[in-house]
């Protein structure tokens, strides 16, 4: 097939570039360990509590290790449970020190959700069945609301909480 | 037969109303998604709230359904099937196999409509299990894919039928492109099909007590992604064989343009893990070969781009030019045919990086279901794709009806291509800005905590009320084109514009039109990037889903 010179050489730049991008892309991903969240690791949706994760005593924020926190959470439409402090009401913000790195967990007892946290990289959808996990460290000082980014009825757009980086 | 001679030739009647009927369901959803799409960002605004309690998502389901689904689909298969018509022709029995086509859809139209606009399937487009709507809304739909599929099927008889009487004959390249994309369409559909004929009916009817939901959402996907180039392939068509005619050229290059609808139908299709990027139970590298694939679309994208412009430039030079860019200003700029589809080709390029930032492996992480995803197909889809349609309406239309697109019409549908970029680059641009800063897609007006943060994104939201309003306003202009170039307009002979080869090209080689090494190879590329990671969620299965009906306010 005939091709004209100048569309060989517009292809060849076009194709060198592409591999370029890709080879940027999978050394972040396999070498620097940038995937997305996936963590193929699957729970009774109708049984959560049975996960020592999400046990009631076990939501909402730990502090494992100086600066390493994990942040477990139950979502169902239309609430993330942080769960409850000390005079037993609902945690609806998360605070950590600058720079802590946090290990958001998260599962749904119901239908599926998102969870991001606005202008961070933490963003996941969560199904029910399955956990999802994703490790952040928290550079930036100041309030992050969490949105439920997953269209989940007609409740959605009142699903959120925050993350308060101090 | 000399072509033009064959571009001036009406159809006959009981054809050409085929072919209509696609077209008059396709502006009626124009105008009606259009309304739904204006209303939308009203609501976000926070200015406004919906009279007679109607629900924002019942309003978010019917703008997805009936703009991204049925407007989409209706368009394509008259199009499509006039091409055919132009280019094949058409027997009395396809005719008819088109007509069933046609009323399947419409029927399952009218059934998906109704059921949600009584409220009882808020599920939004992509309708995610476990969330149920009523069993009327899965039946209607599959009734819109089934009556695809019978027009799909009288495509290729009509190829067929067309290459027996003319042995060794290439086909025509507009009957070859139409056939790539029905086939793709097959192909990638029978992934829905399945996941509501299988899945679906039968959950929501309670005969099967739960729903794999990672199963329905990767099915989901598998189409969801081949479908915005079963939208984007009749754009194509008209950019390789039918701009070329417009502005006075030729076709570039019959097998360049080949080669690039094969690239497409084996890359469209197995590449749908990138809109799963965040979900938990699939396995990174699999999502990572998938974006891999996915970036192969850039090579025919790059094809389209150079001989696009290389026709554009030959063209102009031919006409008399006076430097290196001399030949832009002696393109018809003045014709609607034209200009209409040429904004559409320039918003395809900030569309398309977009693209390749959402299917990337990490930064997609960043705007995953954020309103810049809504923002990105508002330029790929809503610019590139419908002005494109909206620029063949301007011939196709008049041809069908036996009138003529006058100097006047000619002159609205300028000033309509001039309010839709203005509409649109107001709104797209709001949307890209606020996903950036984490504002979401696919929700009402909330002020949600509040704070700094939330602040930010309701002044775009503002913007995006503005951008809707002028983009209505170019829908309520568009229709009124539709309406003069359906009933009212002078009678008179429009051009069926279709590029003729240069009388020197080359042959094309044989090999593009041998249906079964590129149907086998699509077929090996999508077991390969589906197979084990099919097995892979089948095998790790969590307990079903029971249908959940409250969350989307069904009692």
């Amino acid at each position: 097939m005939h091709l004209h010179k100048y569309e060989k050489v517009w292809l060849t730049f076009g194709m060198a570039s592409l591999v370029i991008f890709l080879l940027i892309i999978g050394f972040a991903a396999f070498w620097k360990g940038t995937h997305p969240q996936s963590h193929l690791e699957t729970i009774d949706q109708n049984n959560v509590e049975a996960h020592d994760s999400f046990k009631p005593e076990n939501l909402g924020l730990t502090e494992v290790a100086d600066g390493k926190y994990k942040v477990n959470i139950v979502a169902s439409a239309f609430n993330y449970d942080f769960g409850v402090d000390k005079d037993e009401k609902a945690v609806k913000t998360i605070r950590v020190p600058q720079g802590s790195t946090v290990l958001f967990t998260i599962t749904s007892k119901d239908v599926v959700h998102g969870f991001q946290v606005a202008g961070t990289n933490v963003n996941m959808m969560v199904e029910p069945g399955h956990i999802s996990r994703y490790e952040a460290v928290m550079k930036n000082k100041g309030e992050f609301t969490i949105v439920c980014n997953e269209y989940c009825g007609i409740g959605h757009h009142q699903m959120f909480g925050k993350v308060e980086v101090y | 037969m000399d072509g033009t001679e064959n571009n001036l030739r009406l159809f006959p009647k009981k054809d050409a109303r085929l072919y209509m009927s696609f077209m008059y369901v396709t502006f009626v959803s124009l105008l009606v998604g259009g309304l739904m799409g204006l209303l939308q960002t009203f609501v976000r605004s926070g200015r406004f709230t919906l009279p007679f309690n109607i629900n924002y998502y019942t309003i978010l389901t019917v703008h997805g359904v009936i703009l991204g689904l049925v407007l989409t689909t209706f368009f394509i298969l008259g199009f499509q099937f006039a091409l055919m018509g132009k280019t094949v022709g058409i027997s009395d029995k396809q005719r008819n196999a088109g007509w069933v086509s046609f009323w399947m859809m419409l029927v399952g139209t009218i059934m998906a409509a109704v059921t949600i606009l009584v409220g009882e399937a808020n599920v939004l487009y992509t309708f995610y299990a476990p969330l149920a709507a009523h069993p009327a809304f899965y039946i209607g739909l599959a009734l819109v894919i089934i009556g695809s599929w019978v027009g799909a099927f009288t495509n290729f008889r009509q190829l067929y039928v067309w290459k027996k009487a003319h042995k060794g004959e290439k086909s025509p390249l507009l009957a070859f492109m139409v056939v790539i994309n029905m086939l793709m369409w097959v192909i990638a559909s029978l992934g829905v099909a399945i996941a509501v004929v299988v899945q679906f009916i039968p959950w929501s009817l309670g005969y099967t007590e739960t729903i794999n939901v990672l199963v329905s959402r990767t099915l989901f996907w598998y189409f969801g992604h081949p479908l915005v180039y079963f939208w984007l392939l009749p754009a194509y068509m008209a950019w390789y064989a039918i701009i070329p005619k417009i502005i006075g050229g030729k076709l570039f290059s019959d097998s360049l343009a080949r080669l690039a609808f094969i690239l497409l139908l084996m890359f469209s299709i197995p590449v749908g893990f990138h809109h799963q990027l965040t979900e938990p139970g699939i396995d990174p590298t699999w999502k990572f070969i998938q974006v891999v694939l996915t970036m192969m679309v850039v090579i025919p994208s790059l094809m389209t781009a150079f001989s696009i412009f290389a026709t554009f430039e030959i063209t102009g030079r031919k006409k008399g030019f006076s430097s290196l860019f001399g030949w832009f200003k002696k393109l018809p700029w003045g014709d609607v045919r034209f200009f209409a589809p040429f904004v559409g080709m320039a918003a395809f390029i900030p569309g398309g990086i977009g693209g390749i930032i959402n299917a990337s492996h990490q930064m997609n992480a960043l705007v995953h279901n954020t309103i810049w995803i809504t923002g990105h197909f508002h330029l790929t889809i809503a610019t590139t794709v419908i002005l494109t349609y909206f620029g063949i309406a301007y011939w196709l239309v008049p041809h069908l009806t036996g009138r003529r697109l006058t100097k006047q019409l000619n002159k609205l549908g300028i000033i309509q291509t001039i309010i839709w970029t203005v509409g649109m680059t107001i709104m797209s641009t709001a949307m890209h800005i606020q996903g950036l800063l984490g504002g979401p897609r696919r929700s009402a007006y909330s002020e949600y905590a509040g704070g700094a943060q939330v602040d930010t994104w309701i002044g775009y939201q503002l913007a995006q009320a503005i951008g809707g309003t002028i983009l209505f306003i170019g829908i309520l202009l568009m229709t009124y084109i539709f309406i003069k170039l359906a009933f009212f307009a002078p009678r008179g002979v429009e051009e069926f514009p279709i590029a003729a080869e240069d009388e020197d090209a080359q042959k094309t080689p044989k090999i593009l039109e041998n249906w079964y090494v590129w149907i086998g190879i699509t077929i090996a590329l999508i077991a390969f990037a589906y197979t084990i990671p099919m097995i892979d969620i089948i095998k790790h299965s969590p307990p079903g889903s029971v249908p959940f009906k409250w969350p989307i306010g069904r009692m």
